[in-house]
């Protein structure tokens, strides 16, 4: 099979990419994936030219650092054979290919709307008219919810078959956040107009977001940051690690109806994003990372304050993540609800802590490292039940881990570069790709640049694409009122997803 | 038990006792002053990611800001953020903010119905919707009721259902997919009710403007009873400006 491989945020010529026949193609990363538990397709997708689509495939090799990388051509009103018959991970990828361009595929097995995108194949395509799975039978009864929640929360709609108090399926319906980031990206052509448009892309996700796409254009335009910056953009994704995973178990606990337990995790996050706030400005970080520098470098006194807000954070974290373990009342509402089997984790290509909890390792911060990573040989915390609570005790471990990275790298910190703004133009013609680690998992940025350096595409995936699949297969069996929490233990982002 | 009231002590007080006067720590972006020195105001246009700044002479609509600050980055003696969080208004000529004129945002007082204040005065239930919301604005109104904030000290709360509600909050600038539940759950509050816009996106569509996958129709053709911009709109400036609306000093 020929591949172009690169690493993680290089940029290559985009005719570099070697192209070949569709069955070559298929066949040729199919049996590259199979049965080789550290290569996974990180990014497949489409782009129009002419009455050709090109397909490009990116699969990820984590034990040599790799992203491998081949394309073909296909006519736009191709019926083809699917990856998904062989390789279910490649479902929701196939589904958008579809979706955006009425590829036909004959043995897909699942070809559902994913987003009802604006400007999607099939115009007269309605969200009211959604082809949802249903089952026959006078003991069962459907439960919808959504597009609007009961809580402050982003819509969706969850269509659950019951039998009695038992959840037998879960489908879950989005599109409703869908504003049309990607094509956004192509129309405002402002450097920080896009660096705005990172930001927004998941409010919870800033610094994972924002950073891929300031590496990816970084890479693009050949300039490199200087360490202080990138030390410091490490500090901030891990600080928003410790600030959504807190914020999370506050959340889990209110799910269980755990009052102490949602108030103490919920006014804990609260020092953390007020850092944020001291430190750029803005409670979640929006503002902060900027391509090409760091507008706000990480003085003495700021640092000073950091050590504070972590020393007074620690103890109080760990206490109370330590009462959760041992009450019997939350544990039973914890343990063996929401669970999903390594294989089907595996199979189905599920990313971040969301795979780590059964075993699957999947960790750009090791496979794939960016900024600092590589200097702190950092361990994926691992745990083996796929539950709820595995859930909560990566959060846990993760969050006493990603303070210690940050005691670490303040440390590395030698002295205060002065910021400057490299100029600045995209190199033409040219492919990049971008991972990185972000409290769900893997965030992927991807864009080509055309003739003059104008981008000609761009390609947003969060990890959410991957995990609602997840989150639907694992209440199965589960009574309904257990719905909740499990969603709230994966906590995905809708507007990451509908983009 | 032994464990429950140890940890509660160590938590020690965590509410914050006058959420009208509490200073926003760090350098927090809030109301912009715009002085009178000369400068490019050309360039200092062009700046503007979200085209909120307008020339001759010089205005900021916060209605559009994005609160980026790149603006007063690059034009430092021309704008300057300064940490006034409160900047709710219900007249949305009011967010734009000019040179020279160094004032607090307010509202205006003959513009709020007389039914808001009579009815909720006490009480105020909302339902939010999220259209397009990214989630930041999302988090930062889960914020408001938390041990912090604890916005229902004034029996202000956000309910699970319209038909709860005595108005809706609207985060995110109202994407396509979501104009109908928008609507519906909108025609579900029971009269008397208000819209407030939370956040940039909402209020102009921020960023998304000019996205064809937006539909603002909701936002053009209702009244629009507080707009509280941010981005993300900040707990303070949440709960000020409803505070202010429904008439609590």
């Amino acid at each position: 099979m020929n591949f172009l491989t690169i690493h993680n945020q290089q940029s290559v010529p985009f005719y570099d990419i070697p192209e070949m026949t569709y069955r070559e193609f298929l066949d040729g990363n199919s049996s590259f994936i199979e049965g080789d538990r550290d290569r996974h397709c990180v990014l497949y997708f489409g782009i129009k030219e002419d009455v050709y689509l090109r397909l490009i495939c990116c699969i990820a090799d984590d034990s040599t650092h790799n992203i491998n990388i081949s394309s073909t051509s296909v006519k736009l009103d191709a019926i083809l054979d699917s990856f998904s018959a062989t390789n279910l991970a490649f479902e929701k990828f196939e589904r958008e290919i579809h979706e955006n361009f009425g590829i036909a595929y004959i043995d897909h097995p699942w070809l559902k709307p994913v987003r009802y995108p604006v400007n999607g194949f099939d115009k007269s395509a309605k969200m009211s008219e959604y082809p949802f799975f249903n089952i026959e039978g006078e003991e069962l009864h459907e439960v919808g919810v959504g597009p609007v929640h009961a809580g402050i929360i982003e819509p969706g709609h969850f269509r659950f078959i019951c039998n009695g108090e038992q959840i037998l399926h879960l489908e879950i319906q989005l599109g409703y956040q869908h504003r049309g980031v990607e094509q956004l990206f192509l129309n405002k052509t402002k450097l920080l107009q896009r660096t705005i448009l990172a930001e927004s892309i998941a409010g919870d996700s800033v610094i994972g977001h924002t950073t891929a796409f300031s590496y990816l254009f970084e890479s693009l335009g050949g300039i490199a940051v200087g360490r202080e910056v990138l030390i410091a953009r490490t500090i901030a994704q891990e600080l928003e690690r410790i600030a959504i995973h807190t914020g999370d178990l506050s959340a889990i606990c209110t799910d269980v109806a755990y009052q102490l337990g949602s108030s103490v995790f919920g006014r804990l996050r609260t020092p953390i994003i007020n850092f944020f706030q001291e430190w750029c400005g803005n409670r979640l970080a929006k503002g902060m990372i900027r391509v090409g520098y760091n507008p706000y470098p990480l003085t003495a006194e700021l640092i000073k304050r950091l050590n504070e807000v972590l020393n007074a954070f620690e103890p109080d974290f760990s206490e109370m993540g330590l009462e959760i373990s041992k009450l019997p009342s939350i544990l039973s509402r914890f343990e063996r609800t929401g669970m999903l089997a390594n294989e089907q984790l595996a199979s189905i290509g599920t990313v971040g802590m969301s795979a780590r909890m059964n075993a699957v390792e999947r960790d750009i911060r090791v496979s794939h490292p960016y900024g600092v990573f590589s200097e702190l040989d950092h361990e994926p915390i691992i745990k083996h039940h796929g539950d709820v609570y595995s859930r909560v005790r990566i959060r846990r471990e993760e969050v006493i881990q990603s303070i210690a990275y940050i005691r670490r790298m303040i440390a590395m910190i030698s002295e205060e570069s002065a910021s400057y703004i490299p100029s600045f133009k995209l190199r033409s013609n040219m492919f990049s790709i971008s991972l990185t680690e972000g409290w769900r998992g893997e965030i992927c940025h991807a864009a080509i640049t055309g003739d003059n350096g104008d981008l000609i595409h761009y390609k947003i995936k969060d990890p959410s694409f991957h995990n609602w699949l997840a989150l639907a297969l694992s209440v199965r069996n589960n009574e309904i009122s257990d719905f909740p929490v499990s969603n709230k233990s994966f906590d995905l982002s809708y507007c990451g997803h509908d983009l | 038990m032994i464990n429950t009231i140890k940890i509660l002590r160590h938590q020690g007080k965590q509410f914050i006792p006058d959420l009208r006067k509490v200073k926003a720590p760090g350098i927090f972006r809030g109301r912009p002053d715009i002085g009178p020195e000369v400068c490019d105001e050309k360039a200092l246009a062009e700046i503007c990611p979200t085209g909120a700044i307008m020339i001759s002479p010089v205005r900021i609509d916060l209605g559009k800001c994005a609160f980026c600050g790149e603006c007063s980055r690059i034009f430092p003696e021309k704008i300057k953020f300064t940490t006034d969080y409160r900047l709710a208004t219900n007249i949305r000529e009011r967010l734009i903010v000019t040179e020279g004129r160094i004032e607090p945002l307010t509202l205006g007082m003959d513009v709020i119905r007389k039914e808001i204040r009579k009815f909720f005065r006490g009480s105020l239930k909302l339902r939010q919707v999220s259209a397009g919301g990214d989630n930041s604005c999302e988090l930062e109104l889960n914020a408001c009721g938390n041990v912090n904030f604890d916005m229902g000290r004034f029996g202000i709360e956000f309910v699970a259902s319209p038909r709860h509600a005595d108005g809706i909050v609207i985060t995110g600038p109202v994407s396509k997919n979501m104009a109908s539940a928008l609507q519906i759950t909108y025609d579900a509050t029971p009269t008397p009710k208000i819209i407030i816009l939370a956040g940039t996106d909402a209020i102009s569509g921020g960023i998304f403007e000019g996205s064809p996958a937006l539909d603002r129709s909701f936002i053009d053709k209702n009244h629009i009873d507080l707009y509280i911009p941010g981005n993300p709109v900040h707990p303070l400036t949440f709960i000020n400006g409803v505070l202010d609306l429904i008439g609590i000093k």
